[in-house]
């Protein structure tokens, strides 16, 4: 699975004359001085898609986006943009545009000659820029706000006013550097809902950035999970919720408990695991034997209150109620345990024991020997 | 990209064809070279008839390069070939004119003549076919606009700040007989004249050198102290008329330096005022104790503790009244929490204060002058090595090199005391608290001081406005207009109006020569801002080292320097009206670089990438964006420069000529011939003139800015401020 989650890098290159295939890093490298920001990266991105890069703070994901860009330059490899190398092209000569996180509107324009700028610009008559700016505006459903200052408008409003500036430019790949991380939290649904809805209609390439986990499932066709300046994982949401390639992903995509476990038996794509004396099955493509790192979820964690016969228990330290779930931290022979119950009626009290169980989905060997 | 590439070859190709390639005798823009015959006049004719009527063949490779150039323009190359040969281009062409310039023996020519427009023009394009190579080669992210400007920057300060200073350490090794010769040198650098201590072992004067470092560390202390005390009282006191107190930072920037000295010989001189009365009620005779080294450092004192106040200022508001908060809840009282949390905060920032007052104290050239009298300094020295009876090149030079170095060292001192040791604990936003007011005690003290230090400036500066209605200080004191109408007067004769005043041709060439060179020196000071905050580029750190470096230089040394470089080919600038606008334009550019760093610093850096994303190029970008939104900043820095360029006076005394005077040095050698009156009245005159731009600068672009403008300015030295890039919505 972690094998075929990098689409062969190689072949597209060669293929990015294919039409499907709008964005190709291939083996990019970005230094700073000695500091490495981003170390010898590669994937490819097919067009009609929203590419999503995700990570914590540091990981390279806002660097990789600025080089797409042309505002980085690229230490070594090199970048195509629907088979053309623009490697040393300029920003300027790059069909791309941004959206930025500080949404970046100029404050002494109107709201129609911010979108219209890069039309005027380019050498279209005012007339016609503006004509195709209220076009833009009224994608974003905006087209009263023309004559207004960005600064009369809400942090949302002005958002989608820097979503039309970038979109009336036409691009072949749309860039999003964090755009909603300004906005508050029930702004911020919209918005994504928002962005997500023009870039299905009009069929646009993106690449969104995002430190959020959450926002990145949301709006992607694939996610591209970046840590310590590499690409971790790049697959579909469901595929790195399911099967995240190794601890870091498990961790920050899906929130999952670590534990130890052994593998036992090998059988069609499946592994037979015990953890803490529980057994499982858990999909594992590499057939990985002996001692196992497994990813538990924590909605993959049953609890029942009888703690007899079960051979593993565990007592409640911490417990919390969120009105649609519960919960709780569990103190157990494996480690401290992170456990979601969509049960909210029957609670277990702190310091309550409790037995363990483990569902069917929702476990992964992210660690081991092959 | 390949459009600008083809317009500067096709501008290269124009200016070998059509621009008279040496320089012109009446100048160029006289444009008698236009109807001269080229074929039979050498001196106006373009490289291409010198080449083709003069036997001129040297000048044949230039029309390879550029030929080789337009060829790889127009052939199908990749981009990196032919981002490499305009590289080889560029570079080739610059050398080939750098010889051809510098030493002509090489390729076999005779005596030098000065180059040209024609010269120029081809010379830039060299320069940009350079930057343009890099840039193809995707230097600064492939951006012509920005590798050019980089370029351009680098050529104009090595052309107008490395090759001068570099004339006067080369010109400090040449001996009498014009050769080269360490021994001079050493003898030179270590000449008892400059470095005798006879002050102190056995009677007799000490060294110049001596003189300068003992005044300029006495004007730095006092200036520190005062400044210190103005800014307590303007913090931490209740007095009553602080904002005044605030206004008198303003007085430096509008007074030409020399103008303290000036009031200071009519109040204290032998004829002055005070010495007229303490004489008549106490009997004592009068003097001539003020020519030395009291009346130059008092004059000083005066005029640069304002400078050390507006440094101060922003010290002591950047203590954050909590830490003062949490000694006084800690038990402290109100003089240990000064004395041993709030002085030691403000270190940096006294040390910043001694520093710049001392670096402008050694770089002083009217006090000195209009009051040093035997007490000479290495500023004063340099003038008489170059304009005095026995003129010497040589040691004008060795003593330039001296007060360079002195004025680096103390330079260089105050950026490494203040790149590591920045406290201040306030970020400009708005803090909670009050800061702790003074002891009863001390406030009384330091207030006593700073009424008695304005009152004096007050009387100093009322001297100087009223000096000039006075017949003749001290002998015939009624009131007259004599020397306004000397200096200023006007006649309405047939033909309109005779500017029959002494004082306005001066005054015009001042007006038009600073009105000239302030945009340059905002638009130059600008953009080095820009690339230093927005821009990343290999060297960038040495780039800006060398910028910062270059205005240490002071002025005495720069003008030394001028007439040093630019009295002999391949750039002959002396007596031109060129010589000061450049002389200007290199000496106010900080003022435009650190008003548009701290300007820049405020704008959001993504406004300039949004724009970049929006396919505009660094150009538009610049002129539709960060222009508009740099106004106020760019106002200011205009006037500035504009104003400064009307006082200074220690670079530019070496440079005016009979033609081009300016107004500063006219009253200095108005000073020499003993005419005061007409002198202070052509002082008052400017400092009114000056009072009225900056204050109808304020107007325009209204006082939360000059106040911020004032902020820069205690920033002196400190190019990376760590502003918050917020670009206040309130501020548009």
């Amino acid at each position: 699975m972690n094998h075929a989650a990098h689409p062969g890098v190689e072949n597209a290159a060669s293929n990015a004359k294919a039409n499907d295939i709008s964005l190709v890093f291939d083996q990019v490298t970005k230094k700073y001085g000695r500091v490495v920001a981003v170390d010898n990266v590669s994937f490819s991105i097919p067009r009609g898609s929203l590419v999503t890069l995700v990570g914590p703070s540091g990981c390279g994901k806002t660097t990789t986006l600025r080089m797409i860009a042309g505002l980085e330059a690229v230490t070594e490899g090199r970048i195509l943009l629907n088979g053309e190398n623009v490697t040393h092209q300029s920003a300027i000569e790059r069909d791309v545009s941004m959206v930025f996180q500080s949404y970046a509107l100029f404050p002494h324009m109107t709201v129609l000659e911010n979108v219209a700028y890069g039309l005027t610009v380019g050498g279209l008559p005012t007339r016609e820029a503006n004509q195709r700016a209220l076009d833009g505006l009224s994608l974003v459903g905006l087209a009263d706000y023309g004559p207004r200052l960005p600064s009369e408008l809400s942090g949302g409003q002005q958002q989608r006013v820097a979503v039309a500036r970038a979109l009336v430019l036409e691009p072949q790949v749309l860039l999003l550097d964090e755009p909603l991380s300004n906005l508050d939290t029930k702004l911020r649904r919209h918005v994504r809902d928002e962005i997500r809805g023009i870039q299905l209609k009009l069929n646009l390439t993106a690449v969104y950035v995002t430190h959020d986990q959450e926002e990145a499932m949301a709006v992607s066709d694939q996610i591209i999970v970046m840590n310590k300046q590499r690409i971790a994982q790049h697959g579909t949401p469901r595929d790195l919720f399911e099967t995240p390639a190794d601890e870091f992903v498990a961790d920050f995509i899906c929130n999952a408990n670590l534990v130890s476990g052994e593998a036992q038996r090998h059988e069609a794509g499946r592994s037979e695991c015990v953890i803490g004396g529980v057994t499982v099955i858990v999909p594992d493509r590499k057939a990985r034997r002996g001692d196992v790192r497994i990813a538990v979820r924590p909605d993959a964690i049953r609890l029942t209150g009888e703690t007899d016969n079960q051979p593993l228990c565990g007592e409640i330290v911490y417990a919390s109620f969120l009105g649609t779930e519960m919960q709780y931290t569990l103190q157990t022979p494996l480690g401290e345990l992170f456990v979601r119950s969509s049960d909210v009626f029957n609670t277990y009290p702190l310091g309550r024991r409790v037995g363990i169980g483990f569902a069917d989905h929702g476990l992964a060997i992210v660690g081991g020997n092959a | 990209m390949k459009k600008s590439l083809g317009g500067w070859l096709a501008l290269m190709a124009f200016a070998l064809a059509l621009v008279p390639w040496h320089q012109q005798e009446a100048g160029f823009f006289a444009g008698r070279w236009l109807s001269a015959d080229w074929s039979d006049k050498k001196d106006a004719a373009s490289a291409l008839f010198l080449m083709l009527k003069h036997g001129q063949a040297v000048l044949w490779p230039l029309v390879g390069l550029v030929a080789a150039a337009t060829a790889a323009l127009l052939a199908p190359f990749s981009r990196r070939a032919r981002g490499l040969l305009f590289i080889a281009v560029g570079v080739a062409g610059i050398a080939y004119l750098l010889v051809l310039g510098f030493r002509p023996g090489w390729l076999g020519l005779g005596p030098q003549v000065g180059l040209g427009y024609g010269a120029l023009l081809v010379a830039a394009g060299f320069l940009f076919l350079l930057t343009g190579g890099c840039a193809l080669l995707g230097a600064c992210r492939g951006d012509m606009f920005v590798t050019g400007m980089i370029g351009l920057i680098i050529a104009l300060i090595s052309l107008f700040v490395i090759m001068p200073v570099g004339h006067v350490l080369a010109k400090a090794f040449v001996d009498p007989e014009g050769l080269f010769s360490v021994g001079s040198w050493f003898g030179r650098m270590t000449d008892q004249r400059t470095w005798g201590l006879n002050c102190v072992f056995g009677g007799g004067r000490c060294g110049v050198a001596w003189n300068t470092l003992y005044l300029a560390a006495a004007t730095a202390t006092c200036c520190m102290l005062l400044g210190l005390c103005f800014a307590l009282v303007v913090t931490r006191t209740g007095f009553r008329w602080k904002g005044s107190l605030r206004a008198l930072t303003l007085l430096p920037i509008i007074t030409p330096p020399f103008v303290i000295g000036l009031a200071l010989i009519l109040l204290l001189g032998r004829n002055g005022a005070l010495t007229t009365l303490v004489a008549h009620w106490f009997g004592v005779a009068p003097g001539r104790w003020v020519y030395g080294f009291f009346g130059v450092w008092l004059s000083q004192v005066l005029a640069y503790t304002p400078i050390a106040f507006m440094v101060l200022i922003g010290v002591v508001e950047g203590v954050s009244p909590s830490v003062e908060e949490a000694s006084q809840t800690l038990g402290a009282s109100r003089w240990q929490t000064l004395w041993r949390v709030s002085l030691p905060l403000m270190k940096p920032g006294l040390a910043n204060a001694f520093l710049v007052t001392f670096i402008e104290s050694m770089a002083d050239f009217g006090n000195p002058m209009v009051l040093g009298g035997s007490y000479s300094v290495l500023s004063t020295e340099i003038y008489f090595a170059i304009v005095g009876a026995q003129t010497d090149e040589g040691r004008a030079a060795s003593l330039g090199l001296i007060l360079l170095s002195f004025a680096v060292i103390a330079f260089l001192l105050q950026r490494r005391w203040l790149g590591n040791k920045s406290y201040a604990t306030v970020t400009g936003k708005a803090d909670n608290g009050q800061h702790v007011a003074l002891s009863p005690l001390f406030a009384r003290v330091i207030t006593t001081v700073v009424v008695i230090w304005t009152s004096f400036t007050i009387v100093i500066y009322g001297m100087v406005l009223s000096g000039g209605f006075v017949h003749q200080w001290g002998r015939d004191n009624s009131f007259t207009l004599r020397h306004y109408i000397n200096a200023f007067g006007i006649d309405f004769g047939q033909h309109g109006i005779n500017w029959t005043g002494t004082a306005w041709s001066s005054f015009f060439t001042s007006m038009t020569i600073a009105g000239i060179a302030a945009p340059l020196t905002a638009t130059l000071g600008m953009m080095t801002a820009w690339l230093l905050v927005r821009q990343k580029f290999a060297l960038k750190s040495l780039f800006e080292f060398g910028t910062m470096m270059c205005f240490a230089v002071p002025g005495t040394v720069i003008g030394v320097s001028y007439i040093l470089a630019y009295n002999v080919p391949p750039i002959e600038l002396t007596g031109t009206g060129l010589i000061l606008i450049l002389c200007f334009v290199f000496r106010n550019m900080p003022t435009g670089l650190r008003g548009g760093i701290a300007a820049m610093s405020q704008l959001d850096k993504s406004l300039d990438e949004a724009s970049t994303m929006l396919r505009a190029s660094s150009f538009t970008t610049a002129r539709r964006i960060i222009f508009p939104l740099l106004k106020p900043a760019i106002t200011t820095a205009l006037v500035y420069s504009f104003v400064r360029s009307i006082t200074s006076i220690s670079a530019i005394i070496f440079l005016v000529s009979a033609k081009y005077d300016m107004a500063t040095s006219y009253i200095i050698g108005l000073v020499e011939n003993g005419q005061y009156g007409t002198a202070i009245a052509y002082s008052s005159m400017l400092i009114v003139v000056m009072l009225s731009c900056v204050i109808g600068v304020q107007k325009l672009v209204g006082r939360r800015r000059l106040r911020r403008q004032d902020r820069v300015l205690n920033d002196l030295d400190k190019p990376s401020i760590p502003v918050k890039p917020i670009l206040q919505k309130e501020a548009i």
